[in-house]
């Protein structure tokens, strides 16, 4: 049997949660799905049980997210968490894999909220051991208390720079060197922006002072070109780029020595959910790449299919939750037929606000050709399937025009991530052979949107239950 | 036929297996030819297909061409001049229960009489030959000539073996009407593009119907949506490639050790939507039979399900020949387990277009059966 809810949200992030609450205020059923142990995302995520995550004093995202768990908890929202969605269908039917297997759910509006995925840019030597995901360890720090290494470079693009470094240095390993692809006047220009969010500002100068003050090296308008070791990270290079972010030639790279890297180039939205549904999707390069099209809703070109979050377009937290409550008010009008609280004015506001501020981080992260020109090509760019910039370029010299003639020919995106970790990149190496992003395409979403395990899957059955249909002819 | 950019002796409309493989035979004979496609260059059915190419899952009135073009496939190095990932092995296709042994029993001695070498064995036999199948078989039929290919590499081989060729390929080109000209057809794209030919191949899979239209003539052509999955790469499973007595499943190991999934269960979609969704049921039903079949699949995980058109005429057999009426204007398509024979009888052809004596006759599967209607030999207005 299919329960059936009047909304289903996908995703429990800042902006799932807001909408999920919102929804259930204005009196309508609703379930919120999410893969993790709790409720959070990203930003808030939950400590995993057991662990003492310290004093919640000072963490402004850990008070923040225990605050919407609490929202949470006080509403007639459904919660299902350690449920991963893997296939959406018209009609909106949500199939997820929980630990009783797979369970399906019916809804006639979904807000889809899923987030992003990091963009790490290829460089010698980044799948060795030791070498994380910048917005990947803030996972480690939050989630699992734990520390990349305890001599740690910090490197790539964005606030997350500064905010990794501090909590590093705060829970008692090094920074050895933060390398900034952006320079001192790339932050000093969108001061203006992020002066609309005092606090965040605040929040990020102060950061900035406790690094300095621990003494940690800043390296601006520079990248790493290598890392050093085989069987665990024992150094890195670093070495001066120019306006497009692209390494200055014949400049002589920096030896640092460090244990681990921690290095992210942006984010990029997740559109599984609406690509899976053929939403409408457009390409932006300062949203961090393709997202679907959608109103001032926040509907997509699907009725009633609506999106919420970084996973419409990188804005961040503070935009996600408004973007949240916003699409939760625009889902219980199109349930209901009349309109909720007057408070939209306000969300819009405190909406605009935020996506000052966060859309000028998203600027500041969005990828520039330089860095995709720098990938030499016996960098490895799909890791699941060990393909390099070489054989991608061999494909388009072959006549692959877009991404998904270029996978079937290189097998890259055809691993167990299907290409959410290297598509981005990908796309952009094709993209610039072929006359740009839109040519080039983006890869074609299927189900299932995560790996599936065939045993949790099928469950027990019984050979004569499992409808086979009828013959083929001879 | 003013505006006619281009004037070949040969236009080829659909760059699928078939009509890349007319279109290659018929440069290397001489022939100027245009391989024409509304996208890229095998994406549809022949680029997303499972690969498999089996005898036991093949038409008894195909089977003299699937042998041959078995062949083919097993030594593409040779006359293709590039890799489809080609592995040949031995196949079997296997009974569960008493009612499936029965149609299987049939169905071999069929294949048999038309030439597959198709043996029948118990299950204990069965397991032996291959090691990582179910201990429920009762009865499997065990083929010696069988195998499969890497359908996603059939693209870039072609179009490396067409360019040699010296064929022109051209891509993103949709096709929208054809009109009798002076001395052939002329073709007209999407956008105002023209091409004249003395001869036209209409090679269009599911989309033969809207072709065939052009002319005039009504081709009906029943389009399947069949689903596959397939699983992360997985420390080997099986060895062989195996299917059921009733053709609903398909699956087999890659050397680079993924298992794919397939047998013809249905999706969503359509010729004008394309593939749209899988129905999660015939998903999960197609799984289940497969992790039945080979239970180590059970510790796998899918990491993708995707769905392809397959044409169908009203007698499933393949649509070949010159439209009524039309003597330079030929169709070639509609092949059950297509990828497996297609090349063979697309060569063929080729090779009658090209005024060369032929092995096997053509002759009944000559499209004129399929249309509906008066033979209208005129053209539309
Ligand atoms: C790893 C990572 C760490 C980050 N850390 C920070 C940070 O510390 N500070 C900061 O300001 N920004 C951070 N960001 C940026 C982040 O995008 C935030 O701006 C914010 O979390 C966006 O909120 P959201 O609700 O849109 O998405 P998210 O917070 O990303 O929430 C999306 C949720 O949906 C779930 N989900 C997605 N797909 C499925 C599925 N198929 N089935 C079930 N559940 C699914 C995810 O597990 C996640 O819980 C991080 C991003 C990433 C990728
Ligand atoms: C999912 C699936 C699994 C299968 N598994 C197997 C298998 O394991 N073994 C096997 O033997 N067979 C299998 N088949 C069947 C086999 O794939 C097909 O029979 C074969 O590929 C058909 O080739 P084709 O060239 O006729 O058609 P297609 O490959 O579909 O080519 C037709 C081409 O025509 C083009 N076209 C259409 N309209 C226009 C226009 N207006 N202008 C220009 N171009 C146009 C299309 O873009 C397309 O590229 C499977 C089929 C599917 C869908």
């Amino acid at each position: 049997m299919t329960a059936r809810f009047e909304a289903i949200v996908i995703g429990g992030g800042p902006a799932g949660m807001a909408a999920s609450v919102t929804i259930a205020a204005a009196g309508h059923s609703v379930l919120l799905v999410d893969e993790a142990a709790a409720p959070g995302g990203q930003v808030y995520r939950a400590t995993f049980p057991g662990l003492d995550a310290g004093p919640v004093q000072g963490d402004a995202d850990r008070r923040l997210g225990d605050a919407w768990r609490a929202r949470l908890r006080g509403s007639a929202v459904q919660v299902a968490s350690e449920h991963v969605v893997w296939e959406v269908g018209e009609g909106f039917r949500v199939s997820a894999l929980g630990s009783n297997g797979s369970v399906s759910w019916r809804a006639r509006a979904l807000v889809a909220a899923t987030g992003t995925t990091e963009r790490v840019v290829p460089f010698k030597g980044w799948t060795t051991p030791g070498v994380f995901g910048l917005a990947g360890a803030t996972v480690m720090l939050k989630a699992q208390m734990t520390l990349p290494g305890q001599n740690v470079v910090v490197a790539g693009v964005g606030p997350l720079l500064a905010a990794v470094a501090y909590k590093i240095v705060t829970s008692g390993g090094r920074v050895a060197a933060i390398v900034d692809l952006s320079s001192a006047s790339d932050w000093l220009g969108r001061l203006p922006a992020m002066a609309t969010r005092p606090d965040l500002l605040a929040r990020g100068l102060m950061w900035m002072a406790r690094l300095l003050r621990a003494g940690v090296p800043f390296h601006r308008r520079s990248t790493i070109s290598a890392v050093h070791g085989a069987a665990r990270v024992e150094a890195v290079d670093i070495v001066p780029v120019d306006g497009d972010r692209r390494p200055i030639p014949g400049r002589q790279p920096i030896s640092m020595p460090c244990d681990a890297l921690v290095i992210g180039h942006g984010l990029v939205p997740q559109t599984d959910v609406t690509g899976l549904l053929g939403a409408l999707h457009r390409f932006e390069v300062a949203r961090g790449g393709w997202i679907a099209e959608r109103d001032g809703n926040f509907e997509t070109t699907i009725p009633g299919l609506f999106i919420a979050g970084d996973g419409g377009g990188i804005f961040g937290a503070a935009a996600a939750t408004a973007q949240g409550e916003l699409a939760g008010h625009a889902v219980s009008r199109h349930l209901s037929g009349h309109s909720t609280a007057g408070e939209i004015g306000r969300l819009r506001r405190q909406l605009r606000r935020a996506q000052r501020f966060g859309g000028a981080m998203a600027e500041l992260m969005a990828l520039r050709d330089g860095q995709v020109d720098a990938i030499t090509a016996d960098c490895v760019v799909c890791r699941c399937e060990d393909v390099t910039r070489a054989e991608i370029d061999a494909a388009v010299d072959a006549g692959a025009t877009d991404v998904n003639q270029m996978k079937a020919w290189t097998r890259c995106g055809m691993g167990p991530c299907q290409g959410r970790s290297c598509g981005d990149v990908a796309a952009a190496i094709v993209g610039l052979r072929v006359g740009g992003r839109v040519v080039a395409g983006k890869f074609t979403v299927r189900p299932p949107i995560r790996p599936l395990p065939i045993g949790k899957l099928t469950g027990r059955f019984d050979y004569a239950d499992i409808p086979i249909p009828k013959p083929a002819p001879l | 036929m003013a505006g006619a950019h281009d004037s070949v002796d040969v236009a080829v409309v659909g760059a699928g297996v078939i009509g890349a493989t007319i279109a290659l035979f018929l440069a290397r004979g001489g022939m100027k030819v245009a391989l024409i496609d509304r996208g890229l260059i095998c994406r549809q059915a022949s680029g997303v297909n499972a690969g498999t190419l089996t005898m036991q899952m093949t038409r008894v009135a195909l089977i003299p061409f699937a042998l041959r073009a078995h062949h083919m496939w097993a030594t593409a190095p040779q006359w293709l001049g590039h890799e489809v990932g080609v592995v040949v092995c031995e196949g079997l296709s296997v009974a569960f229960t008493d009612g499936e042994a029965e149609l299987l029993a049939e169905r071999a001695a069929k294949r048999r009489t038309a030439g597959a070498p198709i043996e029948l064995v118990d299950g204990a036999r069965a397991g032996q030959i291959e090691p990582g199948l179910s201990d429920q078989v009762k009865l499997a039929g065990h083929c010696r000539v069988d195998g499969f290919a890497n359908a996603y590499l059939t693209g870039i081989a072609y179009r490396r073996a067409l360019v040699d060729a010296g064929a022109s390929i051209r891509e993103n080109t949709r096709i929208v009407a054809a009109e009798e000209g002076a001395s052939g057809y002329v073709l007209r794209a999407q956008g105002g593009a023209m091409i004249a030919a003395r001869r036209v191949v209409l090679a269009g899979g599911v989309w033969l119907q809207e072709m065939a239209a052009w002319f005039g003539q009504r081709l009906p052509i029943k389009c399947l949506i069949n689903q596959l999955a397939v699983t992360e790469r997985l420390a080997p499973v099986m060895r062989t490639v195996l299917g059921i007595a009733s053709g609903l499943l398909s699956l087999k190991q890659y050397p680079h050790g993924t298992v794919v999934i397939g047998g013809g269960w249905q999706g969503i979609g359509d010729p004008v939507h394309g593939p749209r969704a899988i129905v999660p049921e015939n998903f999960l039903g197609n799984v289940r039979l497969a992790s039945h079949t080979v239970p180590r699949l059970m510790s796998g995980r899918i990491v993708r399900a995707w769905l392809g058109l397959e044409a169908e005429t009203a007698d499933a057999l393949p649509a070949v020949g010159a439209l009524p009426g039309h003597p330079h204007v030929l169709v070639c398509g509609s092949v059950h387990s297509g990828y497996t024979s297609g090349p063979y009888i697309a060569k063929l052809l080729a090779e009658q277009m090209l005024g060369h004596a032929a092995d096997l006759s053509l002759q009944p599967f000559d499209v004129a059966r399929l249309i509906e209607g008066a033979n209208s030999p005129t053209m539309p207005p």
